[in-house]
């Protein structure tokens, strides 16, 4: 049986921001199949919000590839990487990044907005997402008047609403209370693994990290797998 | 009993928070701080300038009054020498000294020149500052063949001792020897002395006089003098206290210099409202570390003591630095203009900065003051945030502002329209001012809630970027009106500046097409008593083939109130039945005159000052008799401030009046041409050089210019008031930029473009610069009404028919909101440049 294109694939990635300074990781591979849930942890500084902005095309690497769906995102120009990330990745962020001014349905919406999809189509997949992460009754709401818990469930939303290949969360349950991180990683996993992509998450937290299928430790070393729910 | 902890004082805290600011904001205080010196300095500059102008009056009109107790003034005509005989013998007076003095046409030259026919001998003791210069010229001066110059009027004719100065008297030039010049320190302005006898020789006055100087004897009740001298005076003649002489020109001017004042302040105006947008940006940028310092203990009164004293640090050192720029600027513009602004009356030689401490203080007290003002609602504001809040990051809320808005900004809007009715005071429009003031704030308290209901209302237009920047303007509207504070002021004030201007500039020429019907005008120096057409020659022009049509006016000033600033009385060939066709009439007196009464029309300025109304009577000296005249209608006049009297010349002649006429107007015959008409007019004058002969357009055109050049100096303050009004928007869209790029970073992580992003904010910036631009043009233009129908009737007197300059407005509007846009631009792009991921990691 032919082996599965990977969705996301990291080869012989490095980086490194002053000539003077040891690089912050050099040589980085890694595939992520479709479905697979990955978390990435490490110790603050060694690297990992560098490694998050490269598999989102937000920086690029000194050497190596960072291919999505076989698109090779280093090689693209602002523009276009721009592009690909509006249509194939979702964000989701320790501190929420909702617009406070839009209702919780038009922060949903967003990424369709942005997409060119119709009014009604948006609307309907919009509610329907914020159904499936259970605060459908709140889509009128505008952020200030919702818990730190249902803020991040409308970033989670936001995040899947238009289906992306590939998931990055960035510490997501770091700003809230025990039980509403282990309902927004449940949620996290749930969405991603119901959406046929990919997902990557970057914690601190061990508990999080066990969350996914696997856990890469980044260090001085490089990517080093020691577990998770998956294995 | 345990005593708490002692908090840091408000001191402390202030001192903290203005050095962090100005760590952290050091462009942003500096431009503000510029803001406030820019307009102290220019409200200190422009009182100075119009300061010195009118001490130098005062000093030159002290040093012709000299050390007189009482000015028997009569008509420019003058009256009997017989008077001053009575005077001479008058066992009260101690000193008379007869007086001719004249406004002499110099062929040649477009002023005239003051001369003052004296009596030497007499002179010496009333007016010893300018006779005891004439020490060694004095018997020269008795021998009565010449003339002793101010050092002034020898530099502007550029004449020397033993030269020739000829001057106008009828159509003829006459001679003058230079007999000496009187030192700089002697008399400043232009003046010529001649002996008394030689000026009623050489202006045809014989046996005339038109002042009369008293000197009391010692412990004379002079004020009980003076009031009996009121009854025994000839018609025209008054008995006058010296200050009345010397307050004069303050009066005259007083109107002006108000409005100047007024307009210069708006540019501190605007500064106040840019301390006001600056500290709300700068106390929303802080909130969290405005919140943790009341969590530490600090008080919620010190906290705004020390935001309050921020705003007063700047404007403490705003105000210094405006105090010493406005005396840079005023001597610049004393040494430039001659302490005239662009009113004309103001215009002095030699006029020089004084020392006004306490005027100077003032700015600075104010300039101090309006930032504090500024600086304390935002104050306010911020120690009323529930510090919890604050420090969960929490989005500002100004929902109050909005609440709260109707019922004050409505209360201040309605007063504001119903204080305008108020007639002036003290012949000021203070409440025409009041008005204005209290129109601005009642809208500026709306803005919000206006803006809210407009956005509310704006569709969806499925273009993510323009509804998320509506969205974004619609929910934090308190944030978006705090920017737009400024411009709102600053624009509004110049639209209804423009429109006032450009009302009376529309009305000024249509003025001046129905004053001007005839194609060419004969006119000698304004204001001069010695140029004239005399009947002989008036008969010739009258006969020249060339010419279908000839009107001759004679123009001189006359009293009616001692205390008031003359009128002047215009005798002029008037068409029956055709009045409206010559004269701008704006009431006309419909019933018949009373049986023998000669009617007169009005100025405004007339019916304003003294009451007159449609059938008054009017009683004026026409060559020394009271003469009454009927009021038969009112006229529009922007010539002269304080009042004209039109008559048909042919009572004035059967009332006895001087045939002579100093104007005229010539209608050419078919197929004249101007110039060979003017050619042939020039002919008949034994003195052609003593008048002008030019073409109607040519009057026009200068009139216009010199209107342009009177509001010069408007535009320009307006012009400031918008470019500070314009820095506040700048400021606010780099404060909310700077404040949104966690916002924008996370816009980029979804997908949006750089350029949508900066698309973004130049959408926000077009919107709310519409908005900004829609308010300022609505809220202007109900501010020019004021300005149109109460401040400038109350202050000048004559009424100007509305005209909006739509195009210049729309042209003015464009160019804001394009700058506006640009500002979002750029201040987008500044936000931009940082690292969109940095950006969402920090905490917002």
């Amino acid at each position: 049986m032919p082996e599965t294109p990977p969705v996301l694939e990291l080869a012989g990635l490095s980086k490194r921001y002053r000539a003077d300074r040891p690089p912050i990781f050099e040589n980085l591979s890694l595939r992520l199949a479709a479905g697979e849930y990955l978390a990435i942890m490490g110790e603050s500084g060694v690297g990992k919000s560098t490694l998050l902005n490269l598999l989102a095309g937000l920086d690029r690497p000194d050497a190596g590839r960072v291919l999505l769906d076989g698109v090779n995102l280093s090689a693209l120009d602002d523009d276009a990487a721009t592009l690909l990330r509006r249509r194939a990745i979702g964000f989701v962020f320790q501190a929420f990044h909702v617009l406070p001014y839009l209702t919780v349905a038009q922060n949903v919406a967003l990424p369709l907005d942005l997409l060119g999809v119709g009014a009604e189509e948006r609307r309907r997949r919009s509610l329907a997402m914020l159904g499936e992460v259970g605060i459908e009754a709140l889509a009128a709401r505008l952020p200030r008047e919702l818990s730190g818990g249902e803020v991040q469930r409308v970033a989670i939303a936001r995040a899947l609403v238009h289906a992306p290949r590939l998931v990055l969360a960035d510490e997501p349950t770091g700003n809230l209370d025990p039980r509403s991180a282990a309902q927004t990683l449940a949620l996290l996993r749930e969405q991603i693994k119901s959406n046929a992509g990919a997902g990557v998450l970057i914690t601190h937290s061990r508990a999080a990290a066990e969350t996914a299928d696997r856990i890469l430790v980044l260090d001085a070393g490089g990517l080093r797998a020691i577990g998770g729910a998956g294995t | 009993m345990k005593r708490t902890a002692r908090l840091p004082g408000a001191g402390r805290v202030w001192r903290l928070l203005l050095l962090s600011q100005l760590r952290e904001q050091p462009a942003r205080l500096l431009v503000t701080l510029a803001a406030i010196a820019l307009g102290v300095a220019l409200a200190s500059s422009v009182y100075l300038v119009n300061a010195a102008a009118l001490a130098e009056f005062s000093q030159a009109t002290k040093r012709l009054v000299g050390e007189s107790d009482i000015i028997v003034r009569g008509p420019r005509d003058g009256f009997p020498d017989a008077l001053f005989v009575r005077f001479a013998r008058d066992p009260a007076v101690s000193i008379a000294s007869p007086v001719l003095e004249i406004d002499a046409a110099v062929p040649g030259r477009r002023d005239p020149l003051k001369i003052l026919g004296l009596d030497p001998l007499r002179a010496g003791a009333l007016q010893p500052a300018l006779i005891g210069d004439l020490a060694g010229n004095t018997l020269e001066f008795l021998a009565g063949d010449g003339i002793v110059l101010s050092s002034a009027a020898a530099e502007q004719l550029h004449l020397g001792v033993g030269a020739t100065l000829e001057v106008a008297v009828g159509d003829a030039a006459k001679p003058l020897k230079v007999l000496g010049i009187l030192s700089p320190d002697t008399f400043s302005q232009p003046l010529g002395l001649v002996d008394i006898a030689e000026a009623q020789w050489l202006f045809d006055r014989l046996g005339r006089l038109n002042r009369i100087d008293l000197r009391l004897l010692p412990g004379m009740d002079v004020e009980g003098y003076r009031r009996g001298l009121a009854a025994q005076l000839p018609p025209g003649v008054f008995a006058v206290a010296p200050q009345v002489e010397r307050d004069r020109a303050v009066t005259v001017t007083r109107a002006y210099r108000v409005n100047l004042n007024m307009l210069a302040l708006v540019s501190l105006w605007t500064g106040a409202f840019l301390v006001f947008s600056t500290q709300s940006l700068s106390v929303l940028r802080r909130r969290k570390s405005l919140a943790l310092l009341r969590a530490l203990g600090v008080t919620r009164a010190q906290l705004e003591r020390a935001l309050v004293g921020e705003g007063l640090a700047l404007g403490a050192v705003g105000a210094a630095l405006g105090v010493g720029l406005g005396m840079l600027l005023a001597a610049g513009m004393l040494q430039l203009l001659a302490g005239d602004l662009g009113n004309g009356q103001l215009h002095v030689l030699g006029a020089s900065l004084r020392a006004a401490p306490w005027a100077l203080l003032a700015f600075f007290v104010i300039g101090t003051g309006v930032a504090g003002v500024g600086a304390w609602m935002p104050a306010r504001a911020a120690a009323r945030v529930a510090p919890a809040r604050a420090l969960k990051g929490g989005d500002a809320d100004y929902s109050g502002v909005t609440k709260s808005a109707w019922m004050l900004g409505g209360g201040l809007l309605a007063a504001g329209a119903l204080i305008a009715w108020l007639p002036p005071w003290k012949g000021l429009p203070i409440f025409g001012y009041a008005s204005v003031g209290l129109l601005l704030f009642g809208a500026i308290l709306l803005v919000p809630a206006l803006t809210v209901k407009l956005l509310r209302a704006a569709p969806t237009t499925e273009r993510v970027v323009f509804d998320t920047a509506v969205a974004q303007l619609r929910e934090n509207v308190g944030l978006s009106t705090l920017s737009l504070a400024s411009i709102i002021v600053s624009f509004s004030l110049m639209v209804a500046m423009a429109i006032m201007v450009y009302s009376f500039r529309m009305s000024f020429d249509h003025w001046l097409v129905k004053l001007l019907p005839a194609d060419l005008q004969l006119r000698s120096a304004p204001g001069n008593d010695t140029a004239f057409l005399t009947a002989a020659t008036q008969a010739k022009i009258a006969a020249l083939p060339a010419l279908e049509r000839v009107e001759f006016r004679r123009t001189q000033p006359i009293l009616l109130d001692a205390a008031k600033a003359p009128v002047t009385l215009i005798a002029r060939d008037l068409l029956p039945g055709r009045i409206a066709e010559q004269l701008p009439l704006i009431l006309t007196a419909t019933g018949r005159l009373p049986a023998g009464a000669s009617p007169a029309w009005i100025s405004e300025a007339l019916a304003d000052i003294y009451g007159y109304r449609l059938g008054s009577t009017i009683t004026v000296p026409i060559d020394g008799r009271p003469t009454p005249l009927v009021v038969a209608g009112i006229w529009r006049d922007y010539a002269r401030t304080t009042g004209a009297i039109v008559v048909d010349r042919r009572d004035y002649l059967a009332a006895g009046g001087n045939p002579a006429a100093g104007e005229a107007s010539f209608w050419l015959a078919p197929g004249v041409d101007a110039a060979a008409a003017q050619r042939a007019i020039a002919g008949t004058l034994a003195q052609p050089d003593a008048f002008e002969i030019v073409t109607s357009s040519v009057v026009r055109e200068r009139s216009l210019q010199i209107f342009d050049r009177a509001f010069a100096i408007t535009y320009a303050l307006e012009a400031i008031a918008v470019l500070i009004g314009l820095t506040g928007v700048s400021f606010a869209a780099s404060s909310t930029a700077l404040a949104r790029r966690a916002e924008f970073g996370m816009l980029r992580h979804i997908g949006m473009l750089r350029r949508q992003v900066v698309s973004l904010l130049a959408d926000e910036g077009i919107l709310l610069s519409v908005l900004g631009v829609v308010y300022g043009l609505l809220l202007g233009g109900v501010l020019s009404l004021v300005l149109v129908f109460v401040i400038n009737r109350q202050s000048f007197n004559w009424s100007i028919d509305l005209a909006v300059p739509f195009w210049q407005l729309g042209l003015i509007s464009l160019v804001l909101i394009g700058a506006a846009a640009l500002t979002a631009i750029w201040s987008g792009r500044a936000a931009m440049s940082q690292d969109a991921v940095r950006a969402v990691r920090e905490d917002w």
